[in-house]
């Protein structure tokens, strides 16, 4: 099978259903420019001349345009540069595109798809790194997809642009650049649909985002030492497919959750409780969380390269788990 | 009025240790001591250097994603923020910060912003601070072409005008957001157009000519301090280099970059014009460039000097340290 990056195959994903759907159409900063900010769009302005809007450093005149886009019939995939600067437009998201379908009473529609670049990279600090998944899981109306590999990138972005419903589609950018197989064909993948990445007999390691990659390298390791770690990925924090992590959790009786967001209230919180409320008696131990420090992302390299949970801490946990019980 | 010899001569010395700076902390970007985003200011060293220079230490500044020239323009240590390029504990921000967020809190140096626009409402804040205090302190608030079109610059400028508060609003266009020319995402390029819909007076003024620059910032500065409230102010320059590292600049004729570099470079501007009017000798002009080269050189060692921040330092100043305040 051919293999491509995360981002190549992102690039086809949203060549393809621009070319499907005429209704589609890109908005945001610098993304008809030198393939765009972090390449994601390249080809798109040869392609589709004139379904490709580079706007002025305007977040949230670009959200906003692209909830009135969607709420008068077109199918926007709007781009903040970082999700740092989502911040800019959280009117926009939470009490204009979250809320109208509810609001109108069913009148209204929102299909659009916010992309938003985020996480760690390149050291580019507090303002820059951030992951803030919990944020929107908490606003009802609003979904949230986390591709964690090049095929489940090129099967989730037509989903979320289908989807009559905004989509926060976040996009790690430190896997912008990960290898991985993808079909020729892809069949989309639906919201709410985790994947076992890794099957495994004796620990469930929930694994968010780009702690897809590190759990995978965990369970090589764990392998050696003679435990066989599950790894499950929710690939969509909103809805959430609870029944295939709990299923897990009941198969292997431990169970962790890996993510880089932030441990306090980050999405870790929300999957850890799902599963417990769900299987508790059945767990030969508590849930555990694995997540990033609660501090802002500071530059220094040897800090930030601290910041996120390592494949050491997946495999050290795995064994605190199995410890325990 | 124009500036004492002397003074022009403070001026052309800090243009020379901004761009010397720079120019280091550029190859130490490519030797890869330097890491993360990074914004260089070359060519635009006559805005904050005319500007600073009618500041007192504690007037306040706030920067940009682009600030290494305000840093040094306002009074900044050098040194600290060499090692905070390096990320060293010995760096102003202790390595937390980087290249984006230098400050000096002690020269009043209120910071940079990885945020474009981020920094408005900050700024016009401080000087609501001065009003409410009643001391004659001014803040000056600088920002790129980019950051006209954030909500931000609406929303500050109106308060700064309705309460006459003492801030200058220093526009710094260089006439690139990125990769993307200014007059593709606006229709009016000047700020000092859009001052009369504020309700308070404008300036345009030509960015490379610190003496030009010098004028009208001290024409600012002073209505300000004492109690003229607010002036917006393009500064029309252009920055030499790239807008980060790596930027292939395919959005920009070639001709266009040599002829600002060779034809409008504010240093060599201010150069001539001092050696025309024999208030700069070349032994002297040698000997600036010989102190801001040493200077440099010591930073860039301060900085090699300094460790790396222990790993206790990731988890301090989210916030106050208790033991320590009290
Ligand atoms: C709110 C926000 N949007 C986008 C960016 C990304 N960005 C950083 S600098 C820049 C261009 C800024 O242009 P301008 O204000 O003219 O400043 P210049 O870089 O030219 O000095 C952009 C788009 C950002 N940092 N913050
Ligand atoms: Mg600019």
């Amino acid at each position: 099978m051919r293999t491509m990056t995360f981002r190549d195959a992102l690039n086809e994903a949203i060549h393809e259903e621009m070319a499907r759907d005429d209704r589609v159409f890109l908005i945001g900063e610098d993304i008809a420019t030198h393939g765009g900010n972090l390449a994601v769009t390249k080809g798109i302005p040869e392609a589709f001349p004139d379904r490709i809007r580079e706007t002025p450093i305007s977040e949230a005149a670009i959200v906003g345009i692209a909830v009135g886009a969607a709420l008068a019939g077109m199918r926007p995939v709007a781009e903040v540069m970082y999700i740092d600067f989502v911040t800019i437009a959280m009117d926009e998201v939470v009490n204009q595109a979250a809320k109208m379908r509810y609001m109108t009473g069913g009148q209204a529609s929102v299909p659009m798809v916010l992309r938003l670049p985020c996480g760690l990279a390149r050291y580019s600090a507090a303002q820059h790194c951030q992951a803030l998944e919990s944020w929107f899981m908490h606003v009802p109306g609003l979904h949230v997809v986390v591709p964690s590999t090049p095929r489940d990138a090129k099967g989730l972005f037509p989903t979320a642009v289908r989807e009559p419903d905004p989509v926060l589609f976040l996009e790690y950018k430190r896997i912008y650049s990960l290898e991985g197989e993808v079909p020729e064909a892809v069949e989309p993948i639906p919201l709410g649909a985790a994947d076992i990445k890794r099957e495994g007999e004796d620990v469930t390691v929930v694994a968010v985002g780009p702690m897809v990659s590190k759990a995978l390298e965990a369970a090589v390791l764990l392998e050696d030492e003679g435990i066989d770690i599950e790894v499950v990925d929710p690939r969509s924090l909103s809805p959430l497919d609870v029944d295939t992590l709990v299923a897990s959790a009941r198969r292997t009786g431990r169970a962790i959750i890996c993510a880089e967001d932030a441990l306090m209230a980050g999405c870790t919180a929300e999957i850890a409780c799902a599963v417990s409320e769900r299987c508790f008696t059945d767990l030969a131990a508590p849930v555990k969380r694995l997540a990033a420090l609660d501090v802002p992302v500071p530059y220094s390299p040897p800090l930030a390269d601290k910041v996120v949970p390592s494949v050491e801490q997946v495999v050290q946990t795995v064994k605190d788990v199995m410890d325990e019980g | 009025m124009e500036p004492a010899p002397e003074q022009l001569k403070e001026m052309y010395r800090t243009m020379w240790r901004i761009r010397l700076f720079e120019e280091e902390a550029n190859r130490q970007q490519a030797f890869g001591n330097v890491q993360g985003s990074f914004h260089m200011y070359i060519g635009e060293e006559a805005v904050a250097v005319g500007f600073c220079a009618h500041l007192r230490s504690d007037d306040y500044i706030v920067g940009t994603h682009r600030s290494h020239g305000h840093f040094i323009a306002k009074g900044g240590r050098i040194e600290r923020m060499m090692a905070e390029l390096f990320g060293r504990e010995g760096g102003i921000c202790r390595g937390k910060g980087g290249s984006m967020h230098v400050a000096d809190f002690s020269v009043g140096m209120l910071g940079a912003n990885g945020i474009v626009g981020g920094g408005f409402g900050p700024a016009t804040g401080a000087a609501l601070a001065s009003q409410l205090r009643g001391d004659d302190r001014v803040t000056v608030c600088f920002f790129g072409d980019g950051a006209m079109q954030r909500g931000t610059f609406h929303e500050a400028i109106n308060i700064g005008a309705i309460w006459n508060l003492p801030v200058i609003y220093v526009c710094e266009n260089n006439q690139y957001q990125q990769w993307i020319p200014q007059r593709r995402m606006t229709k009016v390029t000047s700020v000092r157009d859009m001052a009369p819909s504020y309700g308070i007076p404008g300036e345009s003024v030509d960015g490379q000519d610190v003496l030009a620059v010098s004028e009208v910032a001290s024409r600012a500065i002073d209505r300000a301090r004492t109690g003229g409230g607010p002036t917006l102010i393009e500064c029309v320059t252009y920055r030499f280099h790239g807008h980060s590292p790596g930027d292939l600049q395919e959005y920009r004729d070639k001709e266009e970059v040599e002829y600002w570099r060779t034809e409008r470079d504010p240093i060599q501007l201010l150069r001539t014009y001092l050696i025309e009017r024999q208030q700069l000798g070349e032994d002297e002009d040698a000997a600036i460039r010989a102190a801001a080269t040493v200077e440099i050189e010591s930073a860039v060692a301060f900085a090699e000097a300094s460790a790396f921040p222990p790993d206790e330092e990731i988890v301090t100043d989210v916030y106050v340290d208790a033991a320590a305040a009290s």
